[in-house]
């Protein structure tokens, strides 16, 4: 979890310099056409504005100080808007360096080349790219195999392969041919690529509202709205009790009632949250998708490379009856020692690891590749001993005998326990032959996937393996790995049925995929997530991309996905309880002349009226401020069940949120009632 | 026995006796709603009426039917009223006046029993029975078919409809409230409410004679403490020795207030079939009622005024025969629920016990809130709590299997801004007329507090009123009539367009993930969430009217 939990270039000093250097940028937004799209920082404007006439046609002190607070919070809220899309800004600048124009060597029907400007390219036409050039745009490789160099695009300094047919077939455009040299079919027009795409995304410039921030804005707007009636309706009221107030202190009464903090804060979470999943090297073509991503309940993952190593690995030898383990250990490795297929290596390994001697191979041994005639492979010793590995029935055949029972035994669990049995025999120069035991040979659960599992179920998630081995290795890997379920033998048929059933009874899936045959699949899924090494189709039909290809980091999507969803319920939650300590301060304030008793609810026991309303509008505005790193890094997630979760946040940010502000309020009244005309 | 331990123990037996009718009173309740089969009664009534009884509605076919057939009862009820010394039993009595009649039709259709008006001195006995009486029971058994619908669309997976409203309203009105009604009656009249269709001539001590208004009251009680309406047969309600002579009436009256919207939560876990999901609402709604008891029988048992202290009790506005305790729990009863029946004078109790039964109808009469209109106010609330600390555990809030998205929120959005909104803006106009001051029976707080109580009861369908205002003016009568039909009818449409938006959804499973709703946490949560609302909204004129004479 450390991706989601630490985020490079978050630091508090490099947030204050970004914040510093934005502040142009915040005043610019100033603009009402954009100010509108967040109803509830639109009031605050207005009433900046109203406050500024007040001010402006009867100075004074408090008059002053409230409108120029006023803005201070319009223009806070902005900042906060301003950093989270300068934080994409700077990505999108390195980006576009990628972009710069390139010339394509444009292959016609005849075979023939010329050359022309990469933005002139169509889908389905053919270029050359030889080492060194700029490949000109999204394609397939239909021709060659090359060395490319993608770090422009995901940061990933070690070139990859790329070849025609396949699923490693996908180039994309803005990435530069290290080697040889490949014929690309290109599948995008230039201003729809790959890359075009992804500068969009991290600027924010296609950005829609989400789902859920719909929903929480028609919250916040219609709790907008009852303030805004609290304190319309006040004004009259508050005549009759024979203390008429003042339109400015109205308006601070309001500003610091409706939900300002989230108000200011939820388009930068928003963007924070796309921008810590490209952080991680993940695309995300929506917000949408991101959101889905917390509440995914069902994750499908590739057994190979995602939950095991995805190699079989020498993981026990069981020695037939009669044979000491040592033997069989010491006989299994001297079989292996030239034996350079990475089975034959961990034998090697585990041989060392259980204390065999780290000696080489005797002069003029031999060794006996494995051929798919005799299934087997080994040495032949210069003292005319033959050691042999393979196959149960290949080794019987070549001993001259069926195993004993006990062996068979031993090859039957290896078998049920998902694990391939490789049976070890020796013949001596006379040609006499035994079986010695059996390597198991497993597929190794990755480390700390067990773990990952058990928290991803406390989260109330399933996970499933999807497997090509049968059900008998299935089910042995996915015990062992602890996934709730497996597919055997899965088509892409099979992925695309448990999808759906999994939707039917109302569930979220996510899945990875790079292959064209995983396409449908990833599109049915409600979080696709694509490799990027994978063909475009399968990139095309996700609705995410992974430029490191690392199917593991699907579980890092869920978490940013919700801990998206939890800043946002936190920060809301921390502004309406904000507002308790809010009205301590204003009410008694407005309307202690007119009754005196209420200044027992002066709690926080601040000096004046003015200092206390003043008071609470700084901070309103302050605030705003201080949760801005906490915006953008995101409600710190550890995986949990909802409840410890709930319980945990609503200590944090509803009794803090009601508590901080007092503090807050006294604090800073202490010091506003120092100004001459205040205090 | 003091009177600390008379009044705990008979609060201790009152919760008793709900506990002991809550299992089989609600579950009856949800076997009525669930059943397919029509009694022959039933029958009659649906091919006389032309109903098809086994037809669903869509959400918006079951919103056009309550809001057409509340329309129409307001215009009958409008008739009866205006033309009603041509109706036999009328006492001789004239025709109300019409905006006196537009918002007494209003009153008894909205389940409100808002009176600007004495019955003794205004209505005849056919105006009360034909037309009040016959609403007391069609407004509760809309209450409790709205509230049904709403569960419906909680229980309902890919459903298009919410049931058939006319269906809805003949059984709850023939399966629960006509028995249990005619039970309340008869145990009312057993302890000694009358029941006749004469006034009587009495000589008094000085040897006047006196006419005694007589009435079918006890029928009549039964039903306005039993469907949470609260229009009193006489002016002085509950107060009234005819209405409710003793401590046993008295006794019994509040448990027919209070064993409706309490029943209704196990009917709600039963058709859920989610029982501790009634249990946890019914938790939220019990915690407020504590509180709210405590405050207000601390307020007024305390004698803490000066006034009280002098005394030795703060006795003005209640009756000997009562006392404060007995008091102190009618006016938490009828104010947590949507009743606004009164055996004692609210403008005469304390600051802190008339602020608390004011705030208490300012929740939105969610503890327990009333017929039918708790449950699907408490509902809206829980929605609200879920949506906001649901985000707090990373997903898309979701409540009883169902998400909370956009479309939710708009009509709970719009749900909880309408009382607000109609209590402030009415009180707000109400206060800055020259004329409302003299309307005011006291000056500064208190008279603030009367109009700020007028339009907070009307809004929220409770119906009782502070008293010394008066509200008989044209602009009273239509500013409050509106404020009853607004706080009734648009609430009730969104929440049967919530209900609706949630039939259609599939059911989203629980997994840990999920946020339990029927959890300690979340009814506290709940609890706070409705405090924190209800505080924001109202402090500010709370602070100018209770308050204010409470610190005093």
């Amino acid at each position: 979890m450390t991706t989601t939990t630490t985020t490079p270039g978050m630091s508090l000093g490099v947030l204050a310099a970004q914040g510093v250097q934005q502040i142009p940028q915040a005043v610019r937004k100033l603009d009402p056409r954009l100010m509108w799209r967040s109803p509830v920082m639109f009031l605050v404007w207005l009433g900046s504005i109203a406050t500024t006439i007040a001010a402006v046609g009867d100075p004074s002190t408090f008059s002053v100080a409230l409108a120029i607070w006023l803005w201070l919070t319009v223009i806070f809220g902005n900042l906060a808007e301003a950093v989270a899309e300068g934080r994409g800004k700077a990505q999108a600048a390195s980006l576009r360096a990628a972009r710069s124009d390139t010339v394509a060597r444009l292959l016609d029907e005849s075979g023939a080349e010329r050359e022309v400007p990469g933005t002139a390219l169509r889908v389905g036409d053919h270029v050359v790219v030889e080492a060194g050039q700029i490949i000109p745009g999204d394609g397939d490789v239909i021709d060659g195999i090359a060395s490319v160099y993608e770090s422009a695009i995901t940061g990933e300094s070690a070139p990859v392969i790329r070849e025609a047919g396949g699923d490693r077939s996908a180039v994309t455009g803005g990435t530069r041919v290290l080697s040889d040299r490949i014929v690309v079919r290109i599948t995008a027009e230039a201003g729809s690529t790959f890359l075009d795409k992804m500068i969009a995304l991290v600027e924010g410039t296609s950005r829609r509202k989400t789902p859920n921030e719909i929903a929480l804005s028609i919250l916040l707007t219609s709790l907008t709205l009852v303030f805004l009636f609290a304190v319309a309706t006040l004004a009259p009221m508050a005549a009759h009790a024979g203390a008429p107030q003042d339109l400015v202190v109205l308006i601070a009464l309001l500003v610091c009632l409706i939900p300002t903090t989230i108000g200011a804060l939820l388009s930068a979470i928003g963007i924070a949250g796309m921008d810590r999943l490209v952080r991680v090297n993940v695309l995300a073509m929506s917000g949408r998708a991101v959101e889905a991503a917390g509440d995914v309940s069902t994750l499908l993952l590739d057994k190979t490379g995602t939950i095991t190593y995805g190699n079989r690995q020498a993981t026990r030898f069981a020695p037939a009856p009669g044979v000491s383990e040592t033997r069989l250990r010491d006989v299994a490795r001297l079989s292996s020692l030239a034996d350079q297929t990475p089975e034959g290596r961990s034998i090697v390994d585990l041989a060392l690891e259980l204390g065999a001697d780290d000696r080489d191979l005797p002069s003029r041994a031999e060794f006996v590749e494995f051929t798919a005639q005799t299934r087997m492979s080994g040495v032949d010793l210069s003292d005319g001993t033959q050691i042999r590995k393979g196959a149960g029935s290949a080794v019987a055949q070549w001993v001259g005998s069926t195993p004993s029972a006990d062996v068979l035994e031993i090859i039957e669990s290896i078998s049920r326990s998902g694990g391939t049995p490789l049976v070890i025999a020796e013949k001596d120069s006379d040609g006499t032959g035994a079986v010695l035991g059996v390597v198991q040979l497993k597929d190794v659960v990755k480390a700390g996937m067990t773990e990952r599992f058990a928290e991803l179920r406390a989260m109330g998630i399933r996970t499933v393996m999807i497997t090509g081995d049968n059900a008998l290795t299935a089910r042995a890997i996915a015990d062992e790995a602890g996934v709730d379920d497996f597919l055997a033998e899965a088509t892409p048929e099979d992925k695309m049925a448990y999808i759906r059933k999994e939707q039917e009874g109302g569930r979220l899936v996510a899945m990875t995929g790079d292959g064209t045959n995983d396409a449908p699949a990833l599109a049915a899924a409600d979080v696709g997530v694509a490799m990027n090494s994978g063909t475009a189709a399968a990139k095309e039909a996700g609705n995410m991309v992974d430029l490191d290809s690392d199917p593991t980091k699907l579980i890092d999507i869920v978490e940013i996905g919700k801990q998206l969803l939890i800043t946002r319920g936190a920060l809301t939650t921390f502004s309406i309880a904000n507002d308790v300590a809010k009205y301590f301060a204003i009410i008694p304030a407005m309307f202690v002349a007119a009754y005196p008793a209420l200044d027992s609810l002066n709690v926080m026991g601040l000096a004046t009226p003015q200092s206390a309303i003043l008071s609470a509008v700084i901070f309103n505005a302050l605030i705003i401020v201080g949760l801005i790193p906490l915006a953008l890094r995101g409600v710190r997630f550890r995986a949990a069940s909802a409840t410890s979760i709930l319980r945990r946040n609503i200590y944090v940010f509803g009794l803090g949120g009601i508590i901080v502000p007092f503090v807050g309020i006294k604090l800073i009244d202490l010091l506003v009632s120092t100004i001459p005309g205040i205090g | 026995m003091t009177d600390t331990m008379g009044g705990l123990l008979s609060i201790a037996v009152l919760v008793g006796l709900l506990a002991l009718v809550y299992v089989p009173l609600g579950d009856h309740m949800a076997r009525v709603f669930m059943s397919v089969k029509h009694t022959r009664v039933e029958h009659g009534i649906y091919r006389l009426t032309g109903v098809n009884p086994d037809a669903e509605q869509s959400p918006k076919s079951y919103a056009l039917s309550v809001v057409g057939f509340s329309l129409v009862s307001i215009a009958v009820l409008m008739a009866i009223l205006l033309g009603q010394a041509h109706l036999p039993y009328s006492r001789d009595m004239d025709g109300m006046p019409f905006w006196t009649s537009f918002n007494t039709a209003v009153s008894f259709v909205t389940n409100t029993n808002w009176q600007s008006y004495a019955g003794e001195s205004t209505l005849g006995f056919t105006a009360q029975m034909a037309g009040l009486a016959v609403q007391n029971f069609l407004s509760a058994a809309v209450g409790i078919a709205i509230a049904i619908a709403m569960i419906r669309g909680f229980v309902r997976s890919r459903s298009g409809s919410l049931g058939n409203f006319w269906v809805d309203l003949v059984r709850g009105t023939f399966r629960i409230l006509l028995p249990l009604a005619f039970l309340g009656a008869v145990l009312l009249m057993a302890g000694g409410v009358i029941q006749t269709f004469t006034d009587s001539t009495m000589t008094t001590l000085a040897g006047h004679s006196q006419v005694l208004t007589g009435g079918p009251v006890a029928s009549q009680e039964a039903i306005k403490e039993l469907g949470n309406n609260g229009g009193g047969f006489f002016n002085a309600n509950s107060a009234h020795p005819f209405e409710n002579p003793n401590a046993y009436t008295n006794y019994l009256e509040i448990f027919l207030i209070l064993v409706l919207p309490v029943s209704l939560t196990r009917t709600l876990g039963t058709m859920l079939g989610n029982r501790r999901q009634g249990l946890a609402l019914l938790g939220a709604m019990g915690v407020l009622w504590s509180v709210s008891l405590a405050l207000t029988t601390w307020a007024e048992a305390g004698a803490h005024s000066a006034a009280g202290q002098a005394a030795g009790a703060a006795m003005e506005g209640k009756e000997t025969r009562f006392g404060e305790w007995a008091s102190a729990l009618f006016a938490v009863a009828t104010t947590g629920t949507s009743t606004g029946a009164v055996n004692a004078s609210h403008d005469s109790l304390t600051p802190v016990g008339g602020g608390t039964v004011l705030v208490n109808m300012m929740l939105g009469e969610i503890a327990p809130g009333g017929v039918g209109a708790g449950i699907y106010g408490i509902l809206i609330m829980a929605i609200l709590a879920v949506f906001i600390c649901g985000l707090m555990v990373g997903r898309t809030p979701e409540f009883l299997g169902k998400k909370i998205s956009a479309r939710q929120m708009t009509y709970v959005a719009l749900y909880t801004l309408t009382t607000p909104a109609l209590a402030l803006l009415g009180t707000g106009v109400a206060i800055s007329r020259d004329s409302t001051a003299d309307a005011m029976g006291n000056s500064g707080g208190h008279g603030f507090s009367e109009t700020l109580y007028a339009y907070t009861s009307a809004a929220n369908n409770n119906g009782s009123a502070f008293g010394g205002i008066t509200v008989t003016s044209d602009f009273f009568q239509i500013t409050l009539g509106l404020a009853m039909l607004l706080g009734r009818l648009l609430p009730i449409v969104l929440v049967l367009m919530l209900a609706g938006s949630v039939a259609e959804q599939g059911k989203v499973p629980v997994t840990a993930g999920t946020l339990p709703t029927h959890t300690p946490l979340f009814v506290g949560m709940l609890v706070g969430i409705i405090l924190i609302m209800t505080g924001l909204t109202y402090f500010p004129a709370l602070a100018l009217g209770p308050i204010a004479e409470a610190l005093a």
